[in-house]
């Protein structure tokens, strides 16, 4: 496909020999189209950075490949690959000034001086940092110093840029900036950005699509909403917000709940037996016990301003979280110990994979 | 509050036992430099303040031949030892972790714990054999001498700032398109330059200062500055060797005052 900027196929990394074995990536295979924000999101330790630094290459794959525009650059160096990455500790040069760090690649890339000086006068413009061309970078606070990384690594006009957790150093505020700032140069320079991060709501607002990782696989690549609203596993579901986890039976494509009460959850018609229903804590709803709802003891209510959220248990002692946007009084109505049927908003209920 | 921790100079004889230490230490080199402006023949009565010895002593052409000689030695032996020590450091810490890493660095430091008159003895005979196939008799001995014994005092300077230096801003070179010479050249290259500055001062002051190694090295006529000056009070002790023993001393102290600027940490 023309339109793929990069593309892993079946990478796997192992670091380490015999006992002490490291199986950093599983067989990663995923294409990331031209000018895509595409984010790598999982927990600590399994594998974005290592994928990263395989793309950037400083690090080669044990089997697999890496493709850019089509092309294998496995065995290609970084210093060959049209690939720039924004590094977690930045690694600006402290013995040149803001100016000569954004200038550095493309200094080394031969290009004419009258040529490296515009375009590292428009980087430092993009980031607003054109007052501070002259300064050391030691003299420069987090968020500045985060600017100069990006323009360092835009300037020379990557294929792909590489964001390894860029802005985890930065104070929430910084942050929240820093992310719409990101939205703003991607759009602006048309470039594929693969951004590395553990925090899914960062994830969840900046990224065309998501590659949810855990233990050197992925588990699931799309869309923000669709990684939200139809998790294929149960490691996917409760690692980006909250869900319920509901037991439940699956016989001729229907799945009925083990505590009762229906769903308009399917399943492929040949799957059949124990299944999990995943469904999130703000599409239940709770109405009064009867014929055709999960009954359901109120345990616990927190008032959380915008939601109230409701802790119940069901009949087999399972536990079940529910999100009620707050009324304009602030009270939902409900008292603690009360026996209640839940129902899901259509479509809301999941069956998961293994 | 009173700070009650554990405190070295609170114990009793602190402050004696510092101020014996600073006096036995400095006091002979005071009594040196002052006695280098004693106007009286001899090195023990005090006559007056001159500034005669130091011109003697500056118009003594073994003095100057001396010196220059020195100076050729030290110049050289820093150039060589530490672009030799820089290699070596770079060798010894830009690259994973090997086998026989503790050995290498073991025997790039050995010539530290080797008995000087040692070295000497070894070098001595080593070169003789060498003199006598070759007949060469000139000052290339002493340069190759001092610059083998200066390697381990240029490396660990050099070492030091090299493992102080972020790996990642090499990879940052690499990632931004620099050849593996380019970042040596534009990254490598400038953050070790105090390093490589402090480990050449530290090797040329080392190498000024030597007398056991040359005396056993040097041909005839051979004299460095400090085989010189051990000569002349073989002799007789006139206070113009105070002068020139003040004037190295005035070298090396602003040598090692510019290595501590180089060398101490930035703080920030
Ligand atoms: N050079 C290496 N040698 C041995 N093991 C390594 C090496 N680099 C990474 N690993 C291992 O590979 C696995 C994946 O590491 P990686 O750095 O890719 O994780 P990550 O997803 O980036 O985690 P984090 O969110 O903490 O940065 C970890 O178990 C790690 O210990
Ligand atoms: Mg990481």
């Amino acid at each position: 496909m023309p339109n793929d900027a990069i593309e892993a196929r079946n990478i796997s990394k192992i670091f380490g020999q015999g006992e002490a074995a490291v199986r950093a990536l599983d067989n990663v295979s995923v294409s990331i189209s031209q000018g895509e924000f595409f984010t790598l999101l999982g927990p600590s330790g399994c594998g974005k950075t290592t994928l990263l630094r395989m793309i950037a290459g400083f690090e080669s794959p044990t089997s697999g490949q890496i493709l850019l525009d089509g092309a294998d650059v496995t065995e290609l160096p970084p210093n060959k690959r049209p690939v720039n990455t924004v590094f977690q500790s930045y690694a600006l040069f402290p013995h040149l000034t803001v100016a000569q760090n954004v200038a550095f690649g493309l200094q080394m890339l031969g290009k004419p001086r009258a040529e490296v000086a515009e375009t590292t006068d428009r980087m430092l413009a993009l980031v607003k940092l054109d007052q501070m061309a002259g300064r050391k970078t030691s003299q420069l606070s987090g968020g500045q110093q985060q600017r100069v990384a990006l323009a360092r690594a835009l300037a020379p006009a990557p294929r792909v840029l590489l964001l390894d957790e860029p802005l985890s150093a930065l104070d929430l505020k910084l942050r929240k900036e820093m992310q719409i700032e990101l939205k703003r140069l991607q759009h602006e320079t048309g470039i594929t950005f693969i951004f590395v991060t553990h925090d899914q709501e960062e994830a969840l607002t900046m990224s065309d699509r998501i590659a949810v990782m855990s233990a050197g696989k992925i588990q699931q690549i799309g869309a923000p909403r669709d990684i939200y609203t139809r998790p294929v596993n149960r490691f996917v579901a409760g690692f980006i917000g909250e869900t319920n986890f509901l037991a439940a039976e699956a016989a001729n494509g229907r799945v009925t709940l083990k505590g009762g009460g229906p769903t308009d959850a399917t399943v492929e018609s040949g799957r059949s037996g124990a299944v999990t229903v995943a469904i999130r804590p703000e599409q239940v709803r709770i109405g009064a016990p009867g014929e055709g709802s999960l009954p359901a003891t109120l345990r616990d209510l927190v008032y959380f301003g915008t939601d109230t959220h409701c802790y119940l248990t069901l009949a087999d002692g399972s536990e079940v979280v529910v999100r009620l946007q707050s009324p304009a009084s602030g009270d939902v109505g409900l008292e603690p110990g009360a026996e209640v049927g839940l129902s899901f908003a259509p479509g809301a209920a999941q069956v998961l994979g293994d | 509050m009173a700070n009650r921790a554990f405190s070295v100079s609170r114990l009793p004889g602190f402050t004696v036992t510092a101020l014996a230490v600073f006096a036995i230490l400095y006091l002979p080199i005071l009594t040196l430099v002052a006695y280098s402006f004693n106007a009286s023949q001899s090195v023990a009565v005090w006559g007056g303040l001159t500034l005669d010895w130091y011109g003697k002593a500056w118009a003594n052409d073994h003095v100057k031949d001396a010196t220059l000689r020195s100076l050729t030695i030290a110049v050289s032996a820093s150039l060589i030892s530490t672009t030799v020590a820089t290699l070596a450091a770079l060798g010894t810490t830009r690259r994973k972790p090997f086998k026989g890493q503790t050995f290498i660095y073991v025997m790039i430091n050995q010539p530290l714990m080797v008995p000087e008159i040692v070295t000497a003895v070894a070098l001595l005979i080593f070169f003789a054999s060498i003199k006598i196939a070759t007949g060469y008799q000139g000052l290339g001995y002493l340069i190759l001498a001092h610059s083998a014994f200066c390697v381990p005092f240029a490396y660990l300077p050099i070492r030091a700032r090299l493992e102080g230096m972020d790996f990642s801003l090499e990879t940052a070179a690499a990632d931004l398109y620099a050849s593996p010479w380019q970042t040596f050249r534009h990254v490598t290259l400038p953050l070790l330059g105090p390093g490589i500055i402090a480990g050449s001062m530290l090797a040329f002051v080392i190498s000024l200062d030597d007398v056991v190694i040359t005396e056993f090295v040097k041909s005839g006529g051979q004299d460095t500055l400090p085989t010189y000056m051990l000569g002349q009070m073989r002799r007789q002790l006139t206070p113009e060797i105070n002068a020139v023993s003040s004037m190295l001393l005035a070298l090396t102290v602003a040598l090692l005052t510019a290595f501590f600027l180089l060398t101490r940490k930035k703080t920030n």
